[in-house]
């Protein structure tokens, strides 16, 4: 039993779960709109998720580098998806991105600039340079900056960190708050929100090796699934192809080296230091023989260099630099090259080793036009929703749904909150209260190493590339940890911060996306996109359908769903 | 290689102690591996703040590092003893973590200065 049960409540308009990129934006709109905002963050405001940590490019159809429209995105972002992104939402991403990125300029986020204009740069799958950024290497941390700095300046929205949210509040059907865990006291926090907006971003620290931060671990999913939603395309994991992967490099992203390839013309080459990417482009449509392998493709060019005894010593592909002047590297990336100095790494001396890195989401909570779920008064946004890219994401999409969908989610939340009263019943928070007042102090399992075990199994068997008897195998073995684990919270302090509570909690919720992952990917029997099947290559124009996932009790029941329906 | 963690540890208010872990590890690896791996291999009720793992983004485990206030995810592991404590003018919520969040980002201003 925890001794520390005492509760505090809170009451507003809209509650925001989660406080990166989106879920910043969609505070910020929903008080543009007028509603008194709670945004609940389990790590610090704008310093957890993905965002912060984004290296990279945004893409929008600004026409600043050269004359774009969005239907040029929409139409890329539908083919990198592999035939399988729902158009409505990947429209809403491509038209109103030129909006949000302009709206971030005005709001001096500093993107790069050159004769007058902002810069766009060219990156795989697009057709033409349509992706903004801010040097060097800062895109997300100067993302996430200015949005901090408008949420400082804004009214009516209270930031809360170090709440994470365990459950959301569900009262005849509609969404109508939550229950949480004050991390630094370990207090019971109940909200009565009108609505309720989740944006606590992907689901990659399922994996091992993964560029997220340690707080993805699918939260969002798993709220969304208890309180009644749906989930769409969660088969669909995407991985970045370059990941760092040796020499150790410590304070830099992972997935730093993409945009050092857009600039310097990066070559990923193989063991016999050979340049491999064309022999697999041939197998890409949209390849012009240049640089455009998308990132499943590349992910199958170097997991399969590996797999022929090509690979480099640690286990990846090297990614040379060697072939441009010194001087030329240090114009690109200034400050970043005495970085990568001080880890022992010069680029014009010698290559690097990467290899495929969990990276992104695809699969999400199913939602229609509005942000919202079936659920009334539960919306969601950012990296947590599914459809907007299909079975594999476009590169520079991400930060882009992340101000669009979190605006636009923020923008109906208010509007629906502004159409409400509070309801709110203790009934809609007693099982989640009962579940954390049943916490014990025990001191098996380590719950740290279930965190492990269960990142080895989806690395092992529901990893990129996917055969029935691995999934299987995942899907039992999942189940067999769930049963280690139990039913009640584990403990190990007396109130305050408990990492093991912590622990237990995001297991919860892990075990059950880790399961909602396994599942549709057993059942699809293709391969397209970031879903890969050893045991059934290529695609089949039959599975040109949406798997749907629920929870019917304890179980996961999976529907499918045909694109017409869905588009 | 084998390094050793010395670790302030304790809650508001109670007697602080120091517990020693080690840890095997490669060259290269970061005081925050290291503490990932105490907590999987040895002590799970460990607290220290991290978000990013990595990238030296989220700036949270700023901590004492053998007496100088620095980041676990840069500085690296090495041979023999190193001292790990909580930042010292910080409040302290446990072992490591102390309350670094801004004061209008937390729990305490939202309750009393909310509609609720």
């Amino acid at each position: 039993m925890l001794p520390e049960t005492a509760t505090t409540h809170l009451k507003t308009d809209v509650l925001v779960v989660g406080a990166g990129g989106a879920g910043m934006y969609a505070a910020l709109e929903a008080a543009r709109a007028g509603a008194d905002v709670i945004l609940a963050e389990r790590s610090l405001i704008g310093r957890g998720g993905a965002t912060v940590m984004a290296q990279m490019t945004v893409a929008a159809a600004l026409g600043e580098q050269t004359p774009d429209h969005w239907e040029h995105h929409l139409a890329d972002t539908i083919a990198a998806g592999r035939d399988l992104c729902d158009e409505r939402l990947a429209a809403i991403l491509c038209e109103d991105g030129p909006r949000r990125i302009r709206e971030m300029d005005a709001w001096k986020v500093g993107w790069a600039r050159e004769d007058g204009h902002i810069r766009q740069v060219q990156a795989p799958g697009h057709d033409r340079p349509r992706c903004v950024y801010v040097d060097f290497l800062s895109t997300g941390p100067a993302v996430s900056r200015t949005l901090r700095t408008r949420l400082n300046d804004a009214s009516g929205i209270r930031r809360i960190g170090d709440l994470l949210i365990v459950d959301i509040a569900v009262h005849d059907g509609a969404a109508c708050g939550a229950t949480a865990l004050h991390i630094s006291t370990g207090r019971i926090v109940t909200i009565a929100a009108k609505a309720v907006i989740i944006a606590t971003g992907g689901l990659t620290r399922l994996y091992r090796r993964n560029s997220a931060s340690s707080n993805m671990g699918g939260d969002g999913y798993a709220l969304a699934l208890r309180a009644g939603a749906e989930l769409i395309d969660m088969e669909f994991v995407q991985f970045f192809p370059i990941g760092h992967l040796a020499p150790r490099l410590v304070g830099m992203d992972p997935i730093m080296w993409d945009p050092f390839r857009y600039k310097l013309g990066g070559k990923l080459l193989n063991s016999e230091m050979r340049e491999f990417e064309e022999s697999y482009a041939s197998r890409d449509i949209r390849s012009d023989g240049r640089y455009v392998l998308t990132r499943d493709l590349a992910t199958y060019a170097i997991s399969k260099e590996v797999e022929a005894g090509r690979g480099s010593p640690a286990g990846g592909a090297y990614l040379s630099f060697q072939h441009v002047p010194p001087d030329e590297i240090r114009r690109a990336f200034g400050p970043v090259v005495d970085r990568l100095a001080a880890n022992g790494i010069d680029l014009a001396r010698q290559p690097v080793e990467v290899a495929p890195i969990a990276h992104y989401h695809m699969g999400g909570i199913r939602v229609g036009e509005t942000l919202e779920t079936r659920v009334a008064g539960l919306f969601a946004c950012g990296e947590a929703i599914g459809g907007a890219n299909g079975a594999n994401r476009l590169s520079g999409n991400a930060i882009t749904e992340a101000f669009v969908f979190g605006a636009r989610a923020g923008h109906h939340a208010a509007l629906h909150a502004s159409k409400q009263s509070i309801v709110w019943s203790p009934d809609a928070v007693g099982p989640t209260m009962d579940l954390l007042r049943r916490a014990t102090r025990r001191d098996t399992p380590n719950t740290a190493a279930v965190i492990a075990s269960v990142q080895s199994v989806m690395s092992d068997k529901v990893g990129p590339f996917r055969t029935d008897g691995k999934l299987r195998s995942a899907i039992e073995s999942l189940a067999a940890i769930g049963n280690e684990l139990g039913s009640d919270p584990i403990a190990s302090s007396p109130g305050g911060v408990d990492p093991v509570l912590v622990d237990w909690l995001d297991l919860r919720n892990m075990l059950l996306v880790a399961q909602a992952v396994a599942l549709p990917a057993l059942a699809r029997t293709e391969s397209r996109g970031a879903h890969q099947r050893e045991d059934y290559p290529g695609l089949d124009d039959g599975w040109g359908i949406h798997q749907i996932v629920e929870l019917a009790g304890a179980k996961l029941n999976i529907k499918a769903l045909s694109r017409r329906v869905a588009a | 290689m084998r390094a050793v963690l010395a670790i302030q540890r304790g809650g508001p208010g109670q007697a602080s102690r120091v517990d020693s872990f080690e840890v095997e590890f490669e060259p290269g690896q970061s005081v925050l591996d290291g503490l990932r791996l105490v907590r999987r291999d040895q002590d799970p009720s460990l607290a220290f703040r991290f978000s990013c793992i990595n990238a030296n983004a989220c700036k949270e485990c700023m901590m004492l590092i053998d007496g100088a206030v620095d980041y676990a995810c840069t500085v690296r592991l090495k041979e023999g003893v190193t001292t790990l404590s909580p930042l010292p003018k910080k409040a302290l919520l446990r072992d490591l973590v102390t309350e670094i969040a801004p004061p209008d980002e937390r729990l305490d201003r939202a309750t009393n200065n909310g509609a609720g």
